[in-house]
């Protein structure tokens, strides 16, 4: 992968829809996912054998974490935030099959990735605050804010998947470009390291749509506070 | 200079001079997390999410910086 990274070629076309690479992984994870949980989940015992366990720890730490960043019942995330965050790290570490691209290495899926992101918030919002009482969030602390607000929601959804792309290709990006210098072996070192990239990019990814999640819920119930709370600034002081 | 030159040459300033800053502030991140987690070991799972997505934020204008520089190596308008 020395070409540019901004184009795909067409492996195949599916009547006029063309069919790229990182399409099919993403198609592969996507089954496999769905596979492995139907299979999990299918005899669920009161006594955890140890792949239950261990699958259920893995949903505990997702929902911990939901949990403190959010700062509520972690239930209505679980799925879409576990998804993102597994989704992720897997794509991220199907680099070490050899001969498979990282999927989240193509700009298109983090974009896809970003924009569910878009979405949840949006939904989200709406569905704690209401229409109204969400689009109300847009004009905290007071109705100038509204254009850098609307610029905020997109800026930081661009950041979002500009990250995840920028660090997952870089990274495969310089793997091609040491091992046509340099030759076989050598990239070794520097593909541990794509691990961890990869691994820690899942979490901050996963971590950030909890965020932007829990602010658009949490700002439209701050909104609604004030007006019975006392004032915050002596509530702070006196805890 | 032809353009191609001109396009290389910007591309490697961009991701310079955009690597010192995150840089620089990435390290005072860690270190006064550090200094946090050494003060305070109990709050050390909420101190370092705090600090990666702080991390991230920051992380950010490096990685505009790489995409300033990809577009111009590899979607340049000027060169044909």
């Amino acid at each position: 992968m020395i070409d540019s990274p901004l184009a795909i070629a067409p492996v195949f076309h599916l009547g006029p829809v063309p069919i790229t690479q990182p399409v099919i992984a993403t198609w592969i994870i996507m089954a496999l996912m769905s596979l492995f949980s139907i299979v999990l989940t299918r005899r669920l015992k009161l006594r955890p054998g140890k792949i239950q366990a261990t699958v259920e720890l893995v949903t505990g730490a997702i929902d911990q974490q939901i949990g403190e960043v959010v700062r509520a019942d972690p239930a209505p995330y679980r799925a879409l935030i576990g998804t993102i965050f597994l989704f992720i790290f897997i794509a991220d570490w199907s680099s070490l099959i050899p001969g498979v691209e990282p999927p989240t290495a193509h700009v298109e899926t983090d974009a896809a990735l970003a924009l569910i992101v878009f979405a949840a918030t949006l939904y989200h919002g709406v569905r704690c605050n209401g229409l109204v009482g969400y689009l109300k969030t847009f004009a905290q602390p007071s109705w100038v804010m509204i254009p850098l607000n609307l610029v905020e929601q997109i800026t930081r959804t661009f950041s979002l998947f500009v990250r995840l792309f920028g660090n997952i290709m870089s990274g495969v990006f310089v793997i091609g470009i040491v091992l046509s210098l340099a030759g076989l072996l050598v990239p070794i070192p520097l593909m541990a390291l794509d691990l961890l990239t990869g691994a820690v990019q899942a979490y901050i990814f996963a971590i950030l749509a909890c965020v932007f999640i829990g602010s658009a819920v949490s700002e439209g119930q701050a909104a609604r506070a004030p007006a019975a709370a006392p004032d915050p600034s002596q509530a702070r002081s006196n805890p | 200079m032809t353009v191609e030159e001109i396009s290389i040459l910007s591309a490697a300033i961009a991701v310079s001079f955009g690597a010192l800053g995150p840089g620089i502030g990435e390290g005072r991140a860690v270190a006064a997390a550090m200094d946090a987690i050494a003060r305070q070991p109990e709050a050390a799972g909420t101190i370092s999410r705090t600090l990666f997505v702080g991390l991230a934020m920051i992380e950010t204008m490096a990685i505009y910086c790489l995409v300033v520089a990809l577009l111009v190596l590899f979607a340049n308008p000027f060169v044909q």
